[in-house]
């Protein structure tokens, strides 16, 4: 009977019920309806603290109408009982595409590039879309909305993921049964952004992730100028980013340094943003921490990958492994660290993998109230919300799950989803459970019968005295269908019973027999099937693998604990001092709070950490002028000035090349931009830190440095056909951009001291070089292009700092040394392109002879760490004492970079930035045993043997725990390794 | 005269005159006989002999041994405190093909199609290249100039570096045949939308039988009739016959065991060329006496996980267990960067091994794996006086700095494009 009613009430809730109540009526007479249902007995999770035993659930119109315990539930209520079973409020994904379509791709990498914006009064670029209103193109999608209710889900705040600014969510309830009149309960929920161009624009800017970042800012101080009715023009974007001021800002910021990075650049402008990050937020949670946001994760966990061929396995790097078995840990490092997050479905391929991996979370000791907080009030909270959805108190939308049970266990089912009073039936809430053991009687002839399998597909076994037969059964409606062959295996017959089972213990129904006639049968159940419930699914219990500990970084040759800086005497070194006392023997060095503090004969240790360095060559750290290692990005190409960018928004603080510069002795590099443009972004002077942050790792008072450059790669020499529109193409060109830029920046400041100005990033950065605050450090090639560059800057009145490469330097190193600028060059690179026909090996000798300060720098990830034999080049090309050859790449860049007063020599009571090589220091059969910065030693030879053995025991480890899930019958991944780009000056990725 | 002009040319080698024009002139033939006195002789096979007489005539050497007991004869060289090599040798070279990398008109190594057996790169050897002459300061005297590309690449060569046109400079015509094996793993085309990063090829037994199909054709075709000739398996008799060298371009692990499995199979004398894996199969290799023509010893590991000196010291445990080892440069930049192969050998001994052996990865083991030993690699009676003096040690940059350089008895001259400007501009603000 209950039964009846409710399929009847399914049918009710399938007639459309669109219309609104003033709408005109065409098809039949008025059929308004305010069903009262009441659901009793449950066991009901108000909200995720508040569970009651025995509960009822009221809901009437769509919404909850009362819930608790004590409830009186009216007369003209159905009822349904859900006594054993439990109602959980559904869940709510905060970072959804639900329903919209992201463009196709505009333009292609053939076709010439776009520099201007292809929307007519709106913002400057195109991927700055706030105005996007994804009403507009919305449309229901009733088969994923299926999907995401089997997953349990009732509602999603989607938007549209395509571009930097993304313009406004909207949160839509999984409703299929009505239309987007109900189903949408906010049309302006959350505005979105993140790092990623737009699809519907092929404008170049921005090229890189830096670029993004600058844009950003820019588009804050425009919108503000706007605001301020400063504008000249109509600008639909900036107006719309006003206007979605208000909303909760959801930033996908991709990864865990760029959601450090974000948070920052929302300190900037008063926004605090909530960060979608990519499920590696574990392996930095005290920064995740620090940011105070709200978290957006996927709870995406990477599955194995199959190791079982040896060769393949060969390519999987140990950091991938290591996710791997950690990431499944992440949920709980969030909760324990008590950062607010709530998950998402982005990312996930399936309503199985999400169970399986929300699962997968509670395994690796996620509270299962948090787990219940990160799928319903928390979204609910982010999204600003809470009066609407996230819990079943009183008032709220009646989005709500029955289950068989406990949602984080795996056996448990999702009976129903319930999105807006509206049923979703999945399973089948009432299919009793008949398993077991029988004695049926047909006849008068006895059968053993054993039923088995999972509720919604039994299998059976008939027996008639040990003689199996083949048989057939399906259990539906509380309807029994089961056939059998007669026990003569010479002929095909069937006996055929069917039976309503109202209670399994004993019942009775319907005979034919093989021969066709009717009679009637009876079955005893003997024994109820002891394995009831977990047998759905591969039927396999998931062990919680052992979890590898974490270091930083968290992959090859990350240390467990940081190393520290401590107190150190190193006795009887040679001291290659780079000061007037030059090169001293059996001297020692006393390192103490980060600095040097004594040199001299014979020094007492104190408490020190003595280390013998007799034999052994004791110099200040090796200073790359030019790197472009340890760096998510290096060129952004879509301008020809792009002043306002930064390398410092894009240092990669885990990529092991630092750790192998480290071995070469490098304590010090600059992080350049690269020389796609004229005027390019600015540098990041960085110490090699390993194991600590990006912020950690940046020179601490350090004066702004900004990478120019000339020649080839700025006039796109190199770039192919299509790139032949960008102003300029050529060198004279590359003269009018300057004086241009510097001209504009000049009538910036008069205009600036008005006070009634835009603010502009890339010439308040511009400005800075004119004023000498910051300075230039200038790729460069042949003689005519420095000279004028030179002659430019002295029209402006600076200097230039440095030319970097500078190939053609000794053609013009009296001017160079003139004008006051110095020379960071390669020791002996030539012939690569046509503009360094004419370089020479010889060059840094030459220079150097006329009095500039010449460095050697690497561009090269690779040539880097091996800098202090680049510098012998000096002494074998052109005959430059060993003494100054060592300064090329040790005090002389540390000068070119104005840390020269920190850095570069050995001298008390400056910082101890310090190598201990087993050799000369310029010979090749040197190797650096350790290398310290600021007193820590973040290099030690005996310390990367004690590395290489964790890595090897470590990747050994968890192969074998792969290969076991994947015995275990787990689905694995291809073996497979992440693409490593080396970047040089002219790398554009992106 | 001729002795005349003779000394003039050693004049502007120590002078480094400014006075010339273009490519460096090569030297004439040796007229006389040379004796090189009391350096320190890195014979190249392992062996030093200290304060060494070295004579040589007609551009061979005739006597070497310890000063006392070996004879002088003809202009006599005082070299003492210095060091005598034999002259560097530059395998797997593009040296010549390529003058400037980024003006295609200067491109010349990597020909179109996929089977090219019958492109050879002697042909387009540029004897005049600016590049080829910088590699001599430094001792790099000989190389093997190979093409670049497709699957079959082409036919190698090996020329001395002071010439005046390909004929002259060959010392060994079509060496060898190169052949790039398919990789068994391959990179994502993330332009069409696949993954980033690498993963194993699915094609990659159909490309190997690719490869055997294509020496079966070959085969079938030099055993026949030859109705219509087929310049492509023409060029490979060579390799049939056993007088030419198969040189496998190949990295991985698999894909070196593979290439060992298929020239055994197909009776083919084979060079691994590259060889980054080629420690994790060193037995093998050893077995079956296959050489390595190792990848420059600076680079940075492929994997994070790798050592930070793997490519440091691969060449030392390849030589450890027995594995004839030459090193090659082949990469970015590699014409110019040729100058450094004497650093690639040092940096192996920085990281182990014996500094003599060092030496031998580019003179002796290199000339066995060409094939070019009766002639170079060592400083050994009846061989080319291919060979240079050297103030100190000439692996290491401190001292590689080159005073005389000889090749087949001729004095070359040290000076280059580099070397004339380097002084133009010296003199320039010398006030000279």
């Amino acid at each position: 009977m209950k039964k009846s009613y409710l399929l009847l009430l399914l049918f009710l809730c399938s007639l459309p019920t669109f219309a609104q109540d003033y709408f005109p009526k065409n098809d039949g007479v008025k059929t308004e309806k305010h069903t009262i249902t009441a659901f009793t007995n449950a066991k009901i999770y108000i909200t995720p603290t508040q569970v009651i035993e025995n509960g009822t659930l009221l809901i009437q119109d769509g919404k909850v109408l009362q819930s608790g315990t004590n409830i009186s539930i009216p007369k003209s209520a159905t009822v349904v009982d859900l006594a054993g079973k439990s109602i959980y409020p559904s869940f709510i994904d905060p970072f959804s595409d639900f329903g919209l379509k992201k463009p196709a791709r505009k333009g292609n990498w053939r076709s010439a590039p776009q520099y201007d914006a292809g929307r007519e009064g709106y913002y400057w670029n195109d991927h700055i879309r706030p105005d996007t209103n994804p009403l507009t193109t919305f449309a229901f999608d009733a088969k994923k909305a299926t999907n995401l209710m089997k997953a349990g889900f009732g509602t999603v705040n989607t938007h549209l993921q395509d571009g930097i600014v993304r313009g406004n969510g909207m949160l839509v309830a999984l409703n299929s049964k009505e239309d987007n009149s109900i189903r949408i309960l906010d049309n302006r929920s959350a505005q979105y952004l993140s790092y990623r161009k737009s699809n519907a624009s092929g404008q170049s800017y921005p090229t890189s992730l830096m670029g993004s970042m600058a844009l950003i800012r820019q588009m804050y101080h425009d919108a503000d100028w706007y605001a301020k009715g400063k504008a000249k023009r109509q600008d639909l974007a900036l107006e719309a980013l006003n206007n979605n001021k208000n909303l909760v800002q959801i930033f996908h910021s991709g990864n865990k340094h760029n959601s450090i990075k974000t948070d920052a650049i929302g300190d900037e402008f008063g926004i605090q943003y909530v960060l979608v990050g990519d499920g590696t937020e574990y392996e930095n949670i005290n920064a995740m921490k620090a940011t105070n946001a709200a978290f957006i994760i996927p709870i995406n966990f990477p599955k194995a990958y199959d190791v079982s061929d040896p060769y393949a396995a060969g390519v999987v790097e140990l950091e991938a492994m290591k996710h791997w078995n950690q990431a499944p840990s992440n949920p709980k490092a969030l909760a324990d660290k008590g950062v607010t997050f709530s998950f998402t479905m982005h990312d996930v391929k399936s309503a199985a993998d999400f169970k399986s991996n929300l699962l997968k979370a509670i395994k690796y000791g996620l509270d299962k109230t948090k787990a219940l907080e990160a799928l319903t009030t928390i979204p609910a909270k982010i999204l600003q919300q809470e009066d609407k959805i996230g819990t079943l108190q009183n008032g709220r939308q009646a989005n709500f799950l029955i289950t068989s049970g406990d949602i984080f266990e795996k056996k448990t089912v999702i009976y129903e989803n319930w999105v807006q009073g509206n049923q979703n039936v999945f399973k089948d809430k009432s299919l009793r459970d008949i398993r077991g053991k029988y004695a049926f009687n047909v006849a008068g002839t006895s059968y053993d019968v054993n039923i088995s399998g999972i509720p919604e597909k039994l299998k059976a076994e008939v027996l008639k005295d040990s003689l199996k037969l083949g048989s057939k059964i399906s259990f539906k409606d509380d309807w029994l269908q089961l056939q059998f062959t007669t026990a003569d295996t010479t002929k095909t017959e069937f006996v055929r019973l069917t039976s309503p089972i109202h209670n399994a213990t004993f019942f009775s129904g319907k005979a034919i027999l093989a021969n066709g006639s009717e009679t009637t049968f009876n079955a005893t159940q003997k024994e109820v099937s002891e394995s009831k419930g977990d047998k759905t699914g591969n039927g396999k219990k998931m062990e919680a693998p052992k979890m590898l500990p974490i270091s930083y970084p968290n992959g090859a040759y990350g240390s467990r604990t940081l190393p520290q800086q401590e107190t150190i005497l190193f006795k009887n070194a040679t001291v290659w001092t780079n000061e007037k006392d030059g090169i001293l023997k059996n001297t020692d060095v006393l390192v103490k709070d980060g600095k040097i503090a004594r040199i001299g004969k014979n020094l007492s240790a104190g408490n020190a950490k003595v280390i013998d360095a007799t034999g052994k060559h004791l110099t200040s750290g090796v200073i790359d002028e030019h790197s472009h290692i340890a760096a998510f990005a290096i060129n952004e190409a879509g301008h020809n000035s792009t002043a306002e960018v930064q390398m410092s928004d894009v240092v990669n603080p885990e990529d092991v090349d630092i750790y192998r510069n480290l071995a070469g002795g490098v304590t010090t590099i600059q992080l350049l931009h690269g020389s796609a443009n004229p005027i390019g972004g600015r540098s990041a002077i960085l110490r090699l830190k390993w194991g600590r942050t990006a912020d950690e790792m940046l020179f601490k008072n350090a004066d702004g440095f900004i990478k120019f450059a000339l020649g080839e790669n700025v006039k796109q020499s190199n770039w192919g056909d299509t790139e032949t529109t960008r102003f300029p193409q050529t060198r004279m060109g590359v003269e009018q951009v300057f004086t241009d830029y510097f001209q504009r920046a000049k009538e910036y400041e008069a205009q600036k001291k008005t006070g009634n100005y835009r603010y502009d990033i890339e010439m308040e950065t511009i400005l800075e070089i004119i004023n000498s605050k910051r300075f230039v450090s200038c790729h460069s090639y042949v003689q005519s292009e420095i000279n004028m560059l030179m002659k430019v800057a002295d029209k402006f009145g600076f200097t230039i700092n440095t030319f970097t490469h500078i190939l053609e330097g000794y053609k013009v190193a009296d001017k160079m040394k003139q004008h006051g600028a110095g020379g960071s060059t390669f020791s002996d690179w030539w012939a690569y392109k046509y503009e360094v026909n004419d370089a020479i090996p010889y060059n840094g000798a030459i220079m150097h002879s006329q009095g500039v300060v010449v460095a050697f720098n690497s561009d090269d990830g690779e040539m880097s760490r091996r800098l202090n034999q680049e510098a012998a080049k000096a002494v074998k090309y052109g005959g430059v004492s060993e003494e100054d050859a060592w300064k090329f790449v040790t005090l002389n860049p540390a000068k070119l970079l104005h840390i020269d007063d920190k850095v570069g020599s050995i001298k008390n009571g400056k910082q101890a930035d310090l190598v201990l090589w087993t050799d000369h220091p310029m010979s090749i059969y040197a190797k650096a045993d350790k290398t310290m910065i600021e007193g820590t030693i973040y290099f030690d030879l005996s310390r990367d043997e004690q590395l290489r053995r964790q890595i090897k025991e470590e990747r050994n480890e968890l192969m074998n725990m792969m290969l076991l899930e994947k015995n275990k019958g787990m689905k694995t991944q291809t073996a497979q390794k992440k693409e490593k780009v080396h970047h040089h000056c002219d790398t554009v990725n992106f | 005269m001729k002795k005349h002009i003779y000394i003039y040319t050693l004049c502007l080698t120590v002078l480094f005159s400014s006075l010339s024009f273009a490519q460096q002139t090569p030297a004439p033939k040796q007229a006389e006989t040379i004796s090189i006195v009391g350096a320190t002789a890195h014979i190249g096979n392992g062996q030093v002999i200290e304060n060494a007489v070295i004579v040589f005539e007609n551009g061979k050497i005739v006597r070497i041994g310890a000063a006392g007991s070996t004879q002088t004869t003809g202009k006599v060289i005082d070299a003492k405190g210095k060091h005598v090599y034999p002259g560097f040798i530059a395998p797997n070279s593009t040296l010549g093909l390529v003058e400037v990398d980024a003006v295609r008109a200067t491109r010349d190594q990597n020909e179109t199609g996929s089977i090219n057996p019958h492109i050879r790169s002697l042909i387009a050897y540029n004897t005049e290249s600016k590049v080829v002459e910088s590699c001599r300061p430094n001792g790099i005297l000989t190389a093997q100039i190979t093409p670049r590309g497709g699957r079959v690449s082409g036919t190698s060569s090996v020329v001395q570096l002071d010439a005046w046109n390909w004929e002259d400079a060959a010392i060994k015509t079509d060496d060898g045949i190169h052949l790039n094996w398919p990789n068994n793993f391959t990179f994502g085309r993330w332009w069409l939308g696949e993954p980033r990063g690498l993963r194993p090829n699915k094609n990659y037994s159909k490309q190997t039988q690719e490869i055997q199909d294509l020496f079966n054709d070959a085969k079938s075709y030099l055993n026949g009739a030859k109705k219509a000739k087929h310049l492509p398996f023409e060029a490979m008799s060579g390799l049939m016959n056993g007088s030419q060298k198969l040189f496998v371009h190949v990295d991985t692990e698999k894909g070196i065991l593979d290439a060992i499995a298929f020239a055994k199979k197909n009776n083919l004398k084979l060079v691994v060329v590259g060889g980054y894996h080629a420690h994790k199969v060193a037995t093998t290799l050893r077995q079956n006496n296959i050489p390595v023509l190792l990848h420059r010893t600076h680079s940075v590991p492929q994997m994070d996980d790798e050592d930070y000196d793997l490519s440091y010291k691969k060449a030392k445990i390849l030589t450890d267990a027995g594995v004839l080892v030459g090193l090659e440069n082949s990469g970015q930049m590699e014409r110019m960067n040729t100058r450094n192969l004497p650093f690639l050998a040092g940096t192996v001994a920085a990281h182990g091994l014996d500094k003599e052996k060092a030496l031998q990865l580019i003179t002796s083991n290199t000339a066995k794996i060409l094939g070019i030993d009766n002639q170079l690699g060592t400083l050994e009676v009846g061989k080319d006086a291919t060979l240079f003096i050297s103030e100190g040690d000439a692996l290491d940059m401190r001292t590689n700095i080159l005073t005389y350089a000889f090749i087949q008895g001729r004095m070359l001259s040290l000076d280059t494009h580099q070397t004339k400007l380097w002084k133009r501009y010296m003199n320039k603000f010398e006030g000279k």
